[in-house]
């Protein structure tokens, strides 16, 4: 079954631009800041993760997916994305591990890109959080020493990561949810606190959001409907309560940004119609919001995207557009 | 009475309609209990107890009783089993019975064992139901060994409480949670998926070498 070196159909022909793997590479580069800002903060370490991620996703492409769809950039966008929600100290087998679930099991056995229901990054983060507790919640901090590892990445395979000298602390939101302490502002949006490898420069994230927006490689309506229902619901459980934080935090704070610019806008896994679109980042800000004030996990975003993945179906099928022309015929009176 | 010879009663159980691989009934205790090897060989001998018991039993009464109420008969009568077995696994492994908790006494809803009366106790002469009995009985134990110890070393590292692998194990928690009964069952459900798919396609082969339909342009 190749397909004919010349098809020939009737015009008029439109030459497209944009292809699969050009969307793919556009977003992988569009990635390189917020990689090398996670390299800036985390060092050596954060290379190994990503690195690992990206093997571990590459090599179970390889070895099960088909050979064409190994270069087309899809596999290296999950590779990249799960490195960068990890945290810097994890040993590079558990990665590995997490890269080669969130193809598998994420895109693979659902067919192939295109054809997955969740998010294979997240799936592969998720699969980690449930099989490896608390490597992946272990958030070692900024320190002076940028050549230092920031935990045993270079742990045996399937062997418990040893004791490393390394400062641990929460994360932002962990501070506030459980030691109810505040992390400043600046701080925050430059990423200069704990946490994942990608979820710590929200300013950098954000420019490189806008910039494939301005492709159009991604629907502007997602991360935005994101922001403004976490935004508005901050503000009125901070009025409420003033124990909770407030708009600014909760933005900047955790995976948020991360989160609504590249995963939940994923072509795939991410509604077709525009009023979906609205639907859908509302609900993950709902729940990123019910999760990260009542739930029992200091941070919600891979949840709340998730689930929201899961409801996709259904929201694609009630905010069909209706055809033109076919308005329901008005009832006549008898 | 039956089309197929003794041997085929029993190893048909095993392989060909393997219980939970195959069928997929009775995949609540396989999916539940499984966490550990141990568990699930305790489940898998009460269930193959409860099965040749009740097929024994249903074989035997099976020209008394009234189509209308057989159903609530063969659940009856393993609901006697299941009772016994319940009991004696208290007063014999009583921790085990605790951490296999109610699934014991669901071992009366297992539809493989309803299955199995429905299908074959009741059509067929002692002999024979008891042989088929313990083919599917046997499945069942093979099928939840596979699933706990494959959800066992990789949750702890060891086997039956005995550790297989060496050094500080990093143990997979999710494998002994619920998703991981989950997981465990997709992976052998895919391994046995694909098998079967592999031999179907050999047979094709075999008997449309140059693909199927193809004989005229061959020839």
């Amino acid at each position: 079954m190749t397909a004919p070196r010349l098809l020939i159909t009737a015009w008029p022909h439109l030459a497209e631009r944009d292809s699969t793997p050009r969307i793919m590479w556009t977003v992988n580069v569009s990635l390189i800041p917020v990689i090398v800002a996670a390299i800036y903060y985390f060092g050596p370490s954060a290379v190994l993760v990503i690195v690992a991620a990206l093997a571990g996703c590459l090599a179970t492409e390889w070895l099960f997916g088909s050979r064409e769809t190994l270069f087309d950039g899809s596999a290296v966008i999950t590779g990249l994305l799960l490195g960068l929600c990890l945290p810097a100290g994890l040993p590079m087998w558990m990665a590995f591990v997490g890269g080669a679930f969130a193809i598998g099991f994420g895109k693979l056995i659902f067919g192939g890109l295109g054809q997955n229901i969740f998010n294979p990054a997240l799936l592969g983060r998720a699969f980690l959080q449930a099989a490896f507790p608390v490597a992946l919640t272990t958030w070692p901090v900024i320190r002076e020493n940028w050549w230092a590892l920031r935990g045993d990445n270079l742990a045996l395979p399937l062997m418990s990561p040893g004791e490393v000298d390394v400062l641990t602390s929460a994360t932002p939101l962990g501070l506030m949810k459980f030691e109810q302490q505040s992390t400043e502002l600046g701080k925050l949006m430059i990423g200069a606190t704990g946490g994942s490898l990608g979820e710590t420069a929200g300013i950098l994230i954000l420019l490189c959001g806008a910039y494939l927006a301005w492709r159009n490689y991604l629907n502007w309506r997602i991360p935005i409907s994101i922001f403004l229902t976490v935004a508005a619901l901050a503000t009125l459980t901070h009025w409420l309560n003033p124990a909770f934080p407030g708009a600014l935090f909760m933005l900047f704070s955790g995976g948020l940004m991360l989160g609504a610019v590249y995963m939940a806008t994923d072509m795939v896994t991410s509604p077709v119609t525009n009023r979906g679109c609205w639907l859908y980042g509302v609900g993950i800000g709902v729940l990123v919001v019910v999760i990260r004030l009542w739930g029992g996990l200091a941070e919600g975003v891979m949840y709340a995207i998730l689930l929201m993945n899961a409801m996709v179906p259904f929201i694609n099928r009630a905010t069909q557009p209706r055809v033109f022309g076919t308005r329901a015929a008005v009832k006549v009176t008898e | 009475m039956s089309k197929t010879s003794p041997q085929q009663d029993f190893f048909r159980g095993i392989w060909r309609e393997n219980p939970v691989l195959i069928q997929m009934l009775g995949l609540c205790p396989a999916l539940a209990v499984s966490n550990t090897l141990e568990n699930s060989l305790v489940m898998g001998i009460a269930t193959f107890f409860v099965l040749t018991g009740s097929s024994l039993l249903v074989s035997i009464v099976k020209k008394a009783v009234p189509g209308e109420v057989r159903i609530s008969t063969y659940i009856l009568i393993i609901a006697t089993f299941v009772t016994v077995a319940d009991m004696t696994l208290e007063a014999l492994v009583p921790d085990i019975h605790k951490a296999l908790g109610a699934f014991v006494a669901l071992i009366v809803v297992n539809c493989m064992i309803l299955g199995r009366q429905e299908a074959f106790a009741s059509k067929n002469p002692v002999g024979r139901s008891l042989l088929d009995a313990f083919g599917t009985g046997f499945g069942f134990i093979i099928a939840m060994v596979m699933m706990g110890s494959i959800r066992e070393i990789l949750g702890t590292g060891a086997l039956l409480g005995m550790k297989v692998i060496p050094g500080p194990f990093e143990p997979w928690v999710i494998f002994i949670l619920p998703p991981g009964g989950f997981l465990t069952l997709g992976f052998w459900l895919l391994l046995f998926g694909w098998i079967e798919k592999r031999r179907v396609e050999r047979a094709r082969v075999r008997e449309w070498p140059h693909g199927v339909g193809a004989r005229e342009e061959a020839a």
